[in-house]
């Protein structure tokens, strides 16, 4: 089967199965695509002969129960994986191999799938377009030197360019849903709490959450329902019912009731995006639900806010990489010096500009200025959120305010970078669960996503939404394969 | 109710001095795994062979409350008469240093797990009450080792992440003495507990000092100094007394004390600067965001307070009220807990008819001699409790004299033995047949004639002389409350 690699999850899961393909056949097919496609540059480390030996060994004695029966996929650089480089897309953690697995990639190695190696994303997961990689630029397979968005960059490249068939990433202001607005996929960002962060490199904690990235809404709820788990590793991990996603995904969403907030309607939004909520708003009137037009008063602090939060705790939660333990060193003089030399040259610009924001903001004289009000604002947003969910049960929004923009466009203008996650951030703040499914293009065929939000832990009704909604778009993602000479 | 205590102060020319002193306690919870991390706690490991990686800031690791050290921070606590938050939440300290994996210490700021309190000193002239401001849990910090090598510093982490409660008085302290009272009633409080050591040597407990100075009768306080980790009771005193006869010289120079961090050198016996105020670290203290705040229930605080054991005061109490001891011998008894135990343990084995001062004096005295001179624990004492408690009935009921009791306390040391079977065999049975103390008294007086007439004559010292020649005709066996009524009868 030539084809192997445009084959989604479920098809993948279906033909294995069904004993049509061994799980040799689908990673060697993965394999000879990724090492194909190292134009767009989204590996930083491939575990290619490891991925072709555990293939085998499970051919040998399939067991074919499983959820991801052998199915070969390839993860972001922050998940560490045990005796596989885990770099964090940084230079300070380069040489890092973990002795230990991430809860996340844990749960889906139990459940049958092969790693496939370790994917680019900006470093500690903290940029817009995966352009802060200490591992360069990745390459979006939608067209040349396009950003795949960020920060989990590599894996939305990787999924649309159908190097692994789906992927996990991180989101800790829209990392995941972002980079699947920029690149035609689906990506879900769960409810904080619901993927145990044990494992994970942390950027903001408070923020951070794993989850699934893939061609279709039904492998996103498979994934989801595999690396959603309760974790006592992690004390923020939440014991709820988690549901049979994949299982229990309907299309049927007559009378739901579907939040269009005004404040979204943000200046200077292209027509485009303007016309594409538009549009989605028709779709799920077409699917039988209704629309309300509601206000979530605070969302214009969300974007402020956020970069109050992420960096103070970001600023603490990179302390740890001072050269003394693990990865890179810098020789110094004495302590101070090589803690100096150390993280100069082992962070990147935008790490080292977060690191300082962060500190500013938590020092004593301003903490109460920044830090505690922007915790406050905090509380407002999600309050905002709580309010409307009296009255709808999920709300409706563009992922971002454009699409992907071209390699370079925006690197020294980091507010213009930081505006586009002006969509996603407030659902990071208030710790809901959000998709952003492809829903169009926009003039220069560059795709385009429209983002549903829930409330707290009703994973399964956005992925019942975006769902129903995928049937009426039927999306087609435009990949040329540019990048196969 | 407290009565003043003899004052301690400095004086210079025409002005005295007040001494004013809070102390930071640190005490290290007393559990078999660390706060945040299942590794072990034990004193003495080989380095780094006690390191989880949460203990060693791995990426992706992240901290898990050990509900053990909840436990022990609570009934601490309870012990110190304290109020419990419900709700306590756990910061992030941020600084660099090599022996502090995560570039942070995770410890409580705002809102400790334990509020204000009190403790009550048994000061030589009356009570003094000391207040509480806060307990809260923190992590301790690794080990830096610079002389191992002349190039590199070594770090140990083995002490990283373990618990401990920092324990924060108010300025109520006034004296070096006082604060050593201080410090053994801390001790004392959380022995009995069992949520801390109190080994000072192993480091379970150390102190920062803050002290300052002010002109007697003043109200307002002196600039504080701050003098970090003395991890001795000797050192402690040491340090305060030198640091109130610097500030107080400083002030007497017209020069004002500067806010700052000091170390005690204990081989020159003085402290120093370590840092200014302004070199003050910003510990950039915010909500660990890995932690939710922590959640106490009501039912938990009482099922703790349920289980709270007896403690120093109150056993104090119950010894002058039931054994009616004097609250002097009560407070030396029950200072320690292991003295309580093995004090009520010769008490239940005396049994009905018991001697409680004679108990307490023996305890005192010659176990406590014993124990100093060997350098042992009471709770590794030569002698049982049992034992000993025969060994008091014995001399009560008469069978034995006190002095004799001596002889035969030193017999039992070796060996823990039976100071009845001793007596058996060494026949120290005191001789308290009346009859036969007669005559031995009349063979006496017969031999020595003039001596009986020069005291009937009113040389009345000769007395003891009698005694004397009677105990040793008997060989100190007997009966010496019978051979003085003998003798008074017979002279």
């Amino acid at each position: 089967m030539s084809d192997i690699t445009k084959q989604s999850l479920s098809e993948l899961v279906e033909n294995i199965k069904n004993k049509k393909l061994s799980s040799t056949e689908v990673t060697k097919a993965f394999i000879d695509r990724s090492e194909k496609s190292k134009e767009l540059n989204t590996y930083i480390t491939e575990d290619f002969t490891s991925a072709l030996n555990k293939a085998k060994k499970f051919d040998q004695k399939p067991n074919l129960d499983l959820k991801l029966p052998g199915v070969p996929m390839a993860v972001k650089d922050l998940f560490c994986t045990k005796d596989v480089k885990t770099t964090a897309g940084s230079k300070i953690l380069n040489n890092f191999v973990p002795t230990y697995e991430s809860t996340v990639t844990d749960n889906i190695w139990k459940e049958g799938a092969i790693l496939l190696g370790k994917l680019n994303c900006d470093e500690f997961a903290m940029g817009s377009s995966n352009e802060t990689s200490f591992f360069g630029n990745v390459q979006n397979p939608i067209d040349k030197d396009l950003v795949p968005g960020g920060s989990s960059g590599g894996s939305a490249s990787a999924v649309a360019g159908q190097l692994t068939p789906i992927t996990i990433g991180t989101d800790t202001g829209g990392s995941i849903r972002q980079p699947a607005s920029f690149t035609g996929t689906v990506g879900l960002k769960p409810t904080y709490g619901s993927c145990s962060r044990y494992g994970i490199v942390a950027f903001a904690s408070s923020l951070d959450q794993a989850g699934p990235m893939a061609q279709n809404v039904k492998d996103c709820a498979l994934l989801q329902e595999v690396i959603s788990s309760y974790d006592p590793k992690d004390s923020t991990s939440i014991d709820f019912k988690r549901n049979q996603y994949s299982k229990e995904l309907t299309n049927n969403i007559k009378g739901k009731k579907i939040g269009i907030p005004k404040e979204y309607r943000v200046d200077g939004m292209p027509k485009e995006i303007e016309d594409l909520w538009q549009k989605g708003i028709q779709y799920v009137k077409d699917c039988g639900a209704e629309t309300i037009d509601i206000s979530l008063p605070h969302t214009s602090y969300a974007l402020p806010t956020y970069y109050i939060v992420a960096p103070a705790e970001a600023s603490s939660n990179l302390a740890r990489y001072d050269g003394v333990k693990y990865g890179f060193r810098a020789k110094g003089e004495n302590l101070i010096d090589m803690y100096e030399k150390t993280r100069s040259e082992g962070f990147g610009a935008e790490v080292q500009r977060r690191i300082m924001i962060g500190t500013y903001v938590l020092s004593s004289g301003y903490y109460d200025a920044y830090y505690l009000k922007a915790q406050k604002v905090r509380k407002l947003i999600k309050n905002d959120f709580d309010k409307v969910y009296k009255k709808v049960d999920a709300i409706l929004t563009p992922s971002t305010p454009s699409s992907a923009f071209k390699i370079g466009e925006k690197t020294n203008d980091p507010v213009s970078m930081y505006l586009n996650d002006i969509f996603t951030v407030p659902v990071n703040l208030a710790g809901l669960p959000a998709i952003s499914i492809p829903a169009g293009h926009d003039s220069k065929g560059y795709p385009l996503g429209l983002q549903i939000i829930g409330k707290a832990f009703d994973e399964q009704n956005i992925l019942n939404i975006a769902f129903a909604m995928e049937e009426k778009i039927n999306f087609k993602n435009k990949i040329t394969d540019w990048w196969i000479k | 109710m407290s009565k003043k205590n003899s004052e301690y102060l400095i004086n210079r020319k025409d002005n005295q001095y007040e001494v004013i002193i809070g102390l930071e306690v640190h005490a290290q919870v007393l559990s078999e795994s660390k706060l945040f991390s299942t590794s072990a706690t034990k004193f003495g490991a080989e380095p780094n062979t006690q390191v989880s990686l949460v203990d060693a800031a791995f990426p992706g690791m992240l901290p898990v409350i050990n509900e053990f050290c909840v436990k022990q921070a609570i009934k601490t606590g309870i012990g110190l008469n304290a109020k419990i938050n419900k709700r306590s939440v756990f910061d992030r300290k941020n600084y660099f240093y090599a022996d502090l994996p995560q570039g942070y210490q995770i410890s409580q700021f705002k809102d400790p797990i334990v509020g204000e309190g009190k403790v009550i000193l048994d000061m030589p002239d009356g009570q003094k009450e000391v207040g509480i401001e806060r307990l809260h849990l923190e992590q301790d910090a690794g080990k830096s080792i610079h002389d191992l090598d002349p190039q590199n510093t070594f770090v140990d982490l083995n002490r990283s992440g373990v618990a401990l409660m920092e324990i924060v008085s108010k300025p109520d302290l006034r004296s070096p003495d006082e604060v050593s009272a201080y410090i053994k009633k801390l001790r004392s409080i959380m022995r009995y507990l069992g949520t801390c050591d109190g080994n000072m040597q192993e480091g379970s407990l150390r102190a920062d000092v803050n002290v300052s100075v002010r002109l007697k009768g003043s109200k307002e306080f002196g600039t504080r100094c701050e003098i970090k980790n003395v991890n001795s009771i000797k050192f402690m005193q040491m340090a305060i007394e030198y640091e109130a006869n610097r500030q107080v010289d400083m002030i007497e120079e017209g020069e004002s004390i500067d806010q700052e961090t000091r170390l005690f050198d204990t081989k020159k016996n003085e402290t120093r600067s370590m840092r200014s105020k302004e070199d003050a670290h910003d510990y950039r203290y915010f909500p660990d965001p890995d932690l939710l705040p922590l959640e106490v229930s009501d039912e938990f605080i009482n099922d703790l307070k349920k289980n709270i054991p007896e403690l120093p005061d109150d056993k104090k109490k119950r010894f002058i009220d039931e054994f009616k001891l004097s609250p002097y011998e009560a407070t030396i008894l029950v200072s320690d807990i292991d003295t309580a135990k093995y004090f009520e343990e010769v008490v239940a084995k005396m049994g009905k008819n018991k001697d409680m001062k004679l108990a307490v004096n023996w305890i005192t005295g010659e176990l406590f001699a014993v124990l100093n001179s060997k350098g042992l624990e009471i709770s590794q004492s030569p002698v049982s409790a049992k034992n000993f408690a025969i060994l008091i009935n014995l001399i009560k009921n008469g069978t034995i004299s006190g002095k004799i009791a001596k002889t035969v306390f030193e017999l039992m040391i070796d060996g823990d033995k039976d100071p009845q079977i001793i007596v058996e065999e060494k026949g120290l049975k005191q001789q308290s047949d009346p009859k036969a103390l007669e005559a031995l008294i009349d063979k006496i007086i017969n031999d020595n004639r003039e001596k009986a007439i020069e005291y009937k004559q009113g040389k009345e010292k000769l007395f003891g002389f009698f005694v004397g020649q009677a105990m040793k005709a008997s060989g100190g066996k007997a009966n010496p409350q019978l051979i003085n009524k003998i003798l008074k009868k017979k002279l």
